[in-house]
């Protein structure tokens, strides 16, 4: 029993932070400041409590594991939801439905933990859906505006329909191997086309949640019509989330069939890379812009996952905790100029540094971390990204990576020269930042600069990647 | 005894330096010198006191000194054994390292007090001095040959930083210039050479190379023997690459050309910097790597001797015609390092044989201490005069009683004049250089009577040569008591420090050995040096017109040798007229034509294809829901049927 709480403690808190939101509700009146407060201060806690009394196993038959690297995992999710739960602290302020809106975002978070730890496919299914569904709800959440109605629209139904599909390749994974759980498929699957088409489908349903290429086209929308909070949520947690099982999933339930989703992969990261890369550069909008960049940056994610396990492995986490910083250091930066004065629009942002130096800093980290310039955090990560698809000889992939990533340059610091060098006699007024914003923006800036810096991060990953699988990886 | 103080000694520089330079102008203008000097202080009592630990106490097992690494950080890790680590590498040579850059460099601050007083960024100074001191700390004590790498690029800036202090100066600017963009294309094959050393011995890490490298069995030696480019094993490439940067930071023939152009910084810096500390880091170098080069590529050792050999004879030559006190020095510094370099060159590895090793540091250690004092001396001279010409002094004893006296140490000294400190390192070189090759012992011999040549030529144009009652330009006195100080303990060092018996504590393997000085052989060398000394009395003791009629004499070669056989002329030829002409031109044609058309096309494509794929994102849901079963067919028709 004490198994079963140690066990699930994180999923665990995140109920029980849940019931008390619930209870709130249902209590007496109390102001947005207390609610955002005490909502921040759950949080906190939450993230906390990730890091004690962990164990390693197994419960109801392997339905769910957890390892320590499934721990890291869900406490880089909770620093993200903590971090943005700071950053939208100007926007909820004055919403009426603060508390449906965290009760909506953590029955998400809920989902991906059951995700991220399911040992069998339908456990991953339900986490899948239980991570989609009340998020298409928070899309809605800028209540009299209709891009944000139609995003949430957009969002329900293609979500429904990549979950269609990814159940027909689950029913036909289901037909063929005679099993659902992850250690039965391993042992069962095999080249067989029947198999290889179901497996498509199921690669079609993760390639929806992260934006890969061809199956992306829901993200610019839903990016630009919901809240800035669901945008950033969207683009760093439940990727994130999807991107942890995706990586594991493929490393050892796929192992058998690597070579198919070698060729698939290496096809994929090529078209995301270049089509993202392609639109970010004629986007206006920031916050479409931001929804291409990040598309973008997911090719180059799938460029380290060809590479072998470990490596592999150790690479996308480290990225997701670097692309986590920096895309909320930019997202962060935005959220607080749209809920002041409601411009979205990159030429808005000229002359920018004049008025806003701290924020103009900020954004222009960010930035640099997004497009990997040294020293921020974010070269290094898409160094191992890179070192980790050269582990496989593959040079044509790098090559195309490589000249991407001085593609993206090119977007990236057209936005830093807009801040600071562009001339405009109207500039964003200047803004007061409120506590909590800047303490998630410092958190930003910090883990920017000390991830890439501070070698223990990656060290430390990478030990717990070796403990989760040691057995080389043969690709090709 | 837990070595890991020693992390202090670059630590109290560091913090110096950014207190200094982060409030020194709004907060320490004045006290920002102190505040350094008594940092350095305390780093220099730490690594005297732990110097003294090492040799004396517990560094010795079984006869040998040990290697500690007494702290190691892994920074970076690219895979498994291939890190940047950052730590401390204890082992005789750092040992002394340590003592000497401390030292020299308290002596500096101490004499800069007074020399800097009055100067408008004179807490800037300080900083500076403060960053060169950590980074030259850090690079001897590098436990990665990575971190030795970032150290040495440090040093290279905080000198760039010293050299051009008075940027209101033209001439100073286009020096520090001039030392950072030579410098730095040495440093080039540096980067290269230890890219290629480091992945074929599979570490960065020093000792673990020096392991794998001189272990002929080992798989790794035999990995970068058997690969090869020109001809030529990767070993050898990749070790003279690593002297090419170590040439460069000490001003080897033909990489020198920065170092005279160097003195335009304060006389201080030339002290500490290029003539004690940064410009030896280069014979520290291949100290280092000693092992590897000895063992495992003597054809290196090789080159090291001749290219030590030619310095050292061509910037003997040079300084006899300078005017310049500063330039006199900067060749001589030049010329003595060339003497290390040979030295190493002719040495071998381990007991009787590595002579030329020990003589090598010997005379690193004992140069640090006479050289620094002839440049402190010569900058009291200078201080005192308002002039770096000789023409402009001339019998300044009377004046300058205590300049005076140890400045006439210092030079017999360098000299190797009996029993002053040069004397026995020289010795050494000289000995190892006789055993090893008769030829480079002759140019050493002959190197060795143009030293004192020269070096007294320097002290009798500045100290007699003229009556003392024709310079009246002293309106203060010799300088302040921070002055006088530094060039007294320097000389009672420069005295004394030839005798440590130096082989008990340095030895190419670590191995104490009681090397004794052969008397019989010291006649020669002491006579051909007093021999300079002589010639250099009859001609500038007294002024008269004796060394224009020698001077006359030998004609054009006095010509070539003042112009400094017109090297400078001839980098200016190759770089302006062929590089300029021959690459720059085309490169600059195909920038233009070929590269920026690349790139306009490269922008006008992507600008129209990302026009032209614009309609997939039409908004329109159904849409989207066909690209994302178009995807999946496409997928399943490619992978399942045609692309097994």
């Amino acid at each position: 029993m004490t198994d079963f709480f140690i066990l699930m403690k994180q999923e665990l808190i995140i109920m029980v932070i849940i019931f008390i939101l619930l209870a709130i509700k249902i209590g007496r009146y109390r102001s947005n400041e207390w609610l955002l407060d005490m909502v921040n201060l759950l949080l906190l806690v939450n993230f906390a409590a990730g890091f004690f009394f962990n164990k390693e196993g197994m419960l109801f038959n392997d339905m769910f594991r957890t390892t320590s690297l499934i721990v890291l995992e869900k406490n880089i999710l909770s620093l993200g939801i903590l971090i943005i739960s700071l950053q939208s602290y100007s926007w909820l302020k004055n919403h009426k439905h603060v508390l449906e809106f965290y009760i909506l975002l953590l029955s998400t978070l809920l989902g991906m933990f059951f995700m991220i730890s399911s040992g069998n496919l339908l456990m991953f299914y339900l986490g899948l859906e239980l991570s989609t569904i009340p998020l298409a709800a928070a899309a809605n959440f800028d209540l009299q505006k209709k891009k944000s109605s139609e995003a949430a629209m957009k969002l329900i139904i293609s979500s429904a329909f990549s979950s269609g599909l990814l159940l027909f390749g689950i029913s036909l994974i289901y037909g063929t191997t005679g099993t659902l759980t992850f250690t039965g498929i391993t042992t069962h699957i095999t080249h067989d086309p029947l198999q290889l088409f179901a497996f498509i489908l199921l690669l079609a349903g993760f390639a929806f949640k992260i934006s890969v290429v061809p199956f992306h086209l829901w993200t610019a929308d839903v990016y630009e019509g919901s809240p800035v909070a669901v945008t950033s949520y969207l683009s760093v947690i439940s990727k994130g989330a999807v991107l942890f099982v995706f990586v594991s999933v493929l490393y050892t339930v796929f192992k058998p069939i690597s070579d198919s989703w070698y060729n698939m992969l290496f096809l994929l990261s090529v078209l995301t890379i270049i089509i993202g890369n392609l639109f970010a550069i004629r986007q206006t909008n920031i916050k479409r812009f931001l929804a291409f960049s990040s598309i973008a940056q997911v090719g180059f994610i799938l460029v380290g996952i060809t590479g072998t396990s470990q490596l592999g492995t150790t690479s996308v986490i480290y990225f997701v905790l670097i692309y986590l910083f920096s895309n909320l250091a930019a997202f962060g930066v935005v959220s607080l100029v749209s809920a002041a004065t409601g411009k979205e629009d990159i030429n808005d942002y000229k002359n920018f540094y004049q008025t806003n130096p701290v924020l103009s800093w900020v954004l222009a980290i960010g930035l640099f971390s997004l497009a990997g310039v040294p020293p921020t955090a974010g070269f290094f990560g898409k160094f191992f990204l890179l070192m980790s698809g050269a582990g496989q000889g593959n040079y044509f992939l790098i090559t195309i990576a490589a000249l991407n990533m001085v593609i993206s340059f090119y977007y990236y610091l057209r936005i830093v020269k807009a801040i600071f060098m562009d001339a405009n006699d109207h500039p964003i007024e200047k803004l007061a930042i409120p506590g909590f914003p800047k303490i998630a923006l410092y958190m930003c800036v910090a883990g920017i600069v000390l991830t890439g810096l501070v070698s223990y991060l990656y060290d430390h990953i990478h030990s717990l990647t070796q403990v989760a699988d040691t057995v080389p990886f043969i690709g090709k | 005894m837990n070595y890991s103080i020693i992390a202090l000694i670059p630590l109290l520089p560091l913090a110096t330096f950014i207190l200094l330079g982060l409030f020194g102008r709004k907060y320490f203008q004045t006290s920002g010198g102190i505040i350094a000097t008594v940092a350095l202080l305390a780093s220099a009592i730490i690594s005297l006191y732990v110097t003294y630990h090492y040799f004396f106490i517990d560094g010795k097992v079984n006869g040998t000194y040990r290697h500690i690494t007494a702290l190691n950080y892994t920074w970076l890790e690219f895979s498994p054994g291939i890190s940047i680590d950052m730590g401390i590498l204890i082992d005789p040579i750092s040992m002394m390292m340590i003592v000497v850059v401390t030292f020299i460099s308290l002596m500096v601050h101490i004499f800069s007090l007074g020399y800097m007083k009055g100067e408008d960024r004179f807490s800037t100074y300080f900083a500076f001095l403060s960053l060169f001191t950590f980074s030259m700390l850090g690079l001897v004590l590098s436990t990665n040959i990575f971190q030795l790498y970032i150290f040495w690029e440090l040093v290279g800036l905080s000198s760039f930083l010293l050299i051009g202090y008075y940027f209101y100066k033209p001439s100073a600017v286009a020096a520090s210039k001039k030392a950072f963009i030579v410098t730095r294309f040495a440093d080039l094959g540096f980067l290269i050479g230890i890219l290629m050393l480091g992945f074929h011995a599979q570490t960065l890490d020093i000792s673990t190379l020096i392991q794998n490298l001189t272990n002929h069995q080992s798989p790794q030696f035999i990995g970068i023997t058997t690969a090869s480019f020109l001809g030529v094993s990767l070993l050898t490439w990749g070790l003279s690459l690593v002297f090419i940067g170590g040439a460069g930071k000490s001003a080897m023939f033909p990489l020198h050309i920065w170092l005279p152009d160097a003195m335009e910084g304060p006389t201080p810096v030339s002290a500490l910097i290029h003539a004690a500390t940064m410009v030896v880091a280069g014979v520290y170098l291949i100290a280092r790597l000693f092992p590897v080069y000895a063992l495992s590529a003597p054809q290196v050792l090789e080159i090291i001797m001749s290219v030590g050999a030619v310095s050292a004879l061509i910037a003997a030559i040079i300084a006899c015609t300078q005017t310049d006190i500063k330039r006199v020095l900067a060749y001589s510094t030049m010329s003595q390092i060339g003497y290390m370099m040979l030295a190493l060159g002719v040495s071998k590895y381990g007991g009787e044989d590595g002579l030329g090793y020990i003589g090598s540091m010997f005379h690193l250690f004992t140069h640090a201490f006479f050289k620094s004092l002839l440049f402190l001396g010569a900058g009291a001279v200078i201080h005192f005069i308002h002039s770096n010409e000789m023409k402009d002094m001339g019998g300044l004893r009377k004046l300058m009683p205590l300049t005076h006296i140890t400045f006439l140490i210092a030079c017999l000294a360098i000299a190797g004049i009996p029993p002053f400190a040069g004397f026995f390192s020289k010795e050494e070189i000289l000995l190892a250089a006789f055993r090893a090759n008769k030829f480079i012992y002759g140019i050493a011999l002959f190197t060795a009577g143009l030293t004192s040549f020269y070096m007294f030529r320097l002290y009798f144009s500045i100290f007699w040569n003229k009556p003392s009652t024709e310079n009246k330009t002293g309106h203060h006195g010799e300088g302040t008591w921070s002055m006088k100080i530094p060039l007294v303990v320097l000389a009672v060092c420069s005295l004394l420090a030839g005798l440590v018996p130096f082989a008990n504590y340095i030895t190419s393997d670590g191995a104490v050995l009681n090397a004794t000085n052969n008397i019989m052989f010291s006649i020669v060398p002491v006579a051909v040096s007093l021999g300079g000394i002589l010639l250099s009395a009859y001609l500038y003791k007294k002024e008269n017109d004796k060394p224009v009629r020698a001077a006359a004499l030998f004609g054009t070669f006095y010509k070539a040798a003042h112009k400094k056989f017109y090297i400078d002329e001839m980098y200016l030829f190759v770089t302006q007229r062929i590089l300029f002409n021959l690459i720059a031109r085309p490169a600059a044609w195909v920038d233009k034509n070929i590269v920026d058309g690349f790139m306009n096309l490269t922008a006008t494509t992507t600008g129209k294809v990302s026009e032209s794929i614009k309609a997939m994102q039409s908004g329109r849901l159904q849409s989207y829901a066909i690209y994302f079963f178009g995807g999946v067919i496409a997928m399943a028709a490619l992978f399942i049927y045609w692309w097994k």
